[in-house]
């Protein structure tokens, strides 16, 4: 059988023995539990955060809270318990979550239950981006589309991280240099040689070195994230954008 | 934590979105393009140190089949050696099993990014009368490319016009093969914006993009695509050089492919500037009928060369004030000469003695 991705895991098959970090948030062991929704919220706070600006039409505070009560509630209840794998891809299950709370919220006009000091993520960041995010008329689409931003930028701190850790600075200064530039203003290969003074083939090589170890980094990040062998290969065709 | 934009998401995605097992002398670095057929590659070709671009199968098309039409786009291109049509390096298996094959890495813009920029009606027919060599070499060949448009040319920096994406070309000796070549996949590497279509119709299938096609392409109607179907398509590229725009809107294609008649905005409509003879030629290489368009796709350059040349074309019929019109333009430093010295003998007559 060919195989055009390594999705599925590394020769083809879903890590069986891999607990998912959705198991783990319904752990018994508050460590494991908590570490465990810290990585969800890693993944999700933005995502959840700009549909509720965007498409809920919540202004930066009420937005800032009801990110934080949502997912507040969200550990409390016990609410991802109730997914189940195969039915549909979490990250579809949470957005309707996500309707459903903002429905909730709204209609009762309940006063909101803030979630304290349970998110300290970077909302002024976060609206900040508000204005490059492009909006989207499917509510779908745009939880797609920001779930899949946030992925990225994860997988891209864990890549950098990773490589300062490993002492290879000059990989991380050629690939940002190259991959994150202004697209207009991106440099040739030839560029980058000249620039960080080092041969055409090095560029390659510090480019192909960091987007494999991206791609694994973002990958191992996702199977984190979903519950099924099918659900996985599915979102990682949507992250990569490989789906057909 | 840094914002990624749109636009850098799409790069990184495209950089980092396959996972193919490497050829033994070459080296991934990058996905260039992704198509209903294969991606294709940028590659470093190891022993020697020079970077090449390589067509790989989709691993869900990659079987026999699928195989032997990236085999016969291959052949296709290996046959059509010219400076206007991309190199053709190798063929070889990937070692998942995969076809590919590897071409020169072009370098340069696309024919729309090329129109943004500022360009005089002569470097714009320069390249076009470029474009038209090519494809009559290749139709001298027995080959048509059927899907000729502004995103598959491509222009180097030193003037260099190369016609890319022959994945959906055809053997004229193939006619009357529904089976092979006109039911091929689309595997042009085509931007969104800009799509190839594979359809099937009842009639049969339809291949190319809805802004440049011939009707009898956009219809299904197999058996009459031929050189002039291309013809039909460098009149679209011609309309968009002159105009920005392709002649066929989506809802044209529709309706076309619909059986409806053929309807083009005229081009001195969308863009005024342009010489009546010039609107001429397009008007004559898009027409409806294949029966109606230039020939040959050598006619058609002849015709451009003749008007850059200050000569009667053949797709306009002049009256004679057209004609007297551009004979005094084509020789207006003359008759400037001319008015001048009548003028200053005029002067010096009526002078007071």
């Amino acid at each position: 059988m060919f195989r055009d991705t390594d999705i599925g895991g590394s020769d083809g098959q879903f890590p069986p023995t891999q607990r998912t970090l959705l198991v783990l948030a319904g752990s018994d062991d508050p460590a494991q539990r908590r570490a465990a929704w810290d990585r969800l919220i890693a993944a999700y706070w933005k995502p959840v955060y700009k549909y509720l600006r965007l498409r809920c039409g919540c202004d930066n505070e009420q937005a800032k809270d009801l990110t934080q009560a949502f997912f507040a509630r969200a550990l409390e209840k016990d609410d991802l318990q109730r997914y189940e794998a195969g039915r549909a891809a979490f990250r579809t299950f949470l957005r309707a979550c996500l309707d459903n709370f903002w429905r909730t919220q709204r209609t009762a006009a309940q006063r909101l239950k803030r979630g304290g000091g349970l998110l300290r993520q970077d909302f002024e960041q976060a609206e900040r981006e508000l204005t490059a995010t492009p909006g989207h008329d499917d509510p779908e689409a745009l939880f797609e589309q920001e779930w899949r931003r946030s992925l990225w930028e994860v997988g891209l701190q864990r890549l950098r991280d990773e490589l300062r850790d490993a002492g290879a600075e000059a990989v991380l200064a050629v690939f940002e240099a190259c991959d994150l530039a202004d697209p207009n203003q991106r440099p040739t290969y030839a560029e980058l040689a000249a620039r960080f003074e080092i041969p055409e083939t090095q560029v390659t090589n510090h480019l192909a070195r960091a987007r494999r170890r991206l791609r694994a980094l973002l990958l191992g990040h996702l199977r984190e994230l979903t519950g099924s062998p099918e659900e996985f290969a599915d979102e990682a065709a949507r992250l990569l954008g490989t789906a057909r | 934590m840094t914002f990624l934009s749109d636009e850098q998401l799409r790069h990184l995605q495209q950089v980092t979105g396959h996972d193919l097992p490497e050829p033994e002398r070459y080296r991934w670095i990058e996905q260039l393009g992704r198509g209903g057929m294969g991606t294709v590659h940028l590659a470093e070709d190891l022993p020697l140190e020079r970077q090449v671009a390589i067509k790989v199968l989709h691993a869900h098309g990659a079987d026999a089949a699928g195989t032997q039409r990236l085999l016969r786009e291959a052949r296709i291109l290996a046959g059509l050696e010219h400076p206007g049509i991309v190199p053709i390096h190798d063929v070889g298996t990937l070692p998942d099993g995969r076809l590919f094959y590897v071409m020169q890495y072009v370098r340069g813009q696309r024919l729309d990014a090329f129109f943004t920029q500022e360009h005089t009606l002569g470097d714009r027919l320069t390249v076009f009368e470029r474009i038209c060599e090519t494809v009559a070499f290749a139709h001298a060949a027995g080959v048509i490319h059927r899907d000729l448009k502004p995103a598959n040319i491509m222009l180097g920096a030193f003037g260099e016009v190369r016609v890319l994406d022959w994945g959906i070309a055809k053997r004229l000796a193939e006619s009357g093969d529904p089976s092979g070549a006109l039911t091929t996949q689309s595997s042009a590497e085509s931007e969104a914006d800009s799509p190839t279509v594979t359809r099937a119709t009842a009639a049969g299938t339809v291949v190319g993009t809805p802004g440049f096609m011939a009707p009898e392409q956009a219809r299904g109607d197999l058996a009459r695509v031929d050189e002039r179907s291309d013809v039909f398509a460098l009149g679209g590229v011609l309309y968009y050089l002159l105009t920005g725009r392709p002649p066929l809107t989506p809802e044209a294609f529709e309706t076309l492919r619909a059986g409806g008649p053929l309807r083009i905005a005229d081009v001195r409509q969308a863009a005024p500037h342009v010489p009546r003879a010039l609107e001429a030629i397009c008007g004559k290489a898009l027409a409806a009928e294949p029966a109606g368009r230039y020939r040959s796709v050598a006619e058609m350059r002849c015709d451009v060369q003749q008007f850059r040349g200050g000569f009667a074309v053949s797709a306009l019929r002049e009256g004679p004030l057209d004609a007297t019109a551009r004979v005094l333009w084509k020789y207006r430093g003359f008759v400037l000469l001319v008015l001048a010295y009548i003028l200053m003998r005029s002067l010096l007559l009526s002078w007071p003695a």
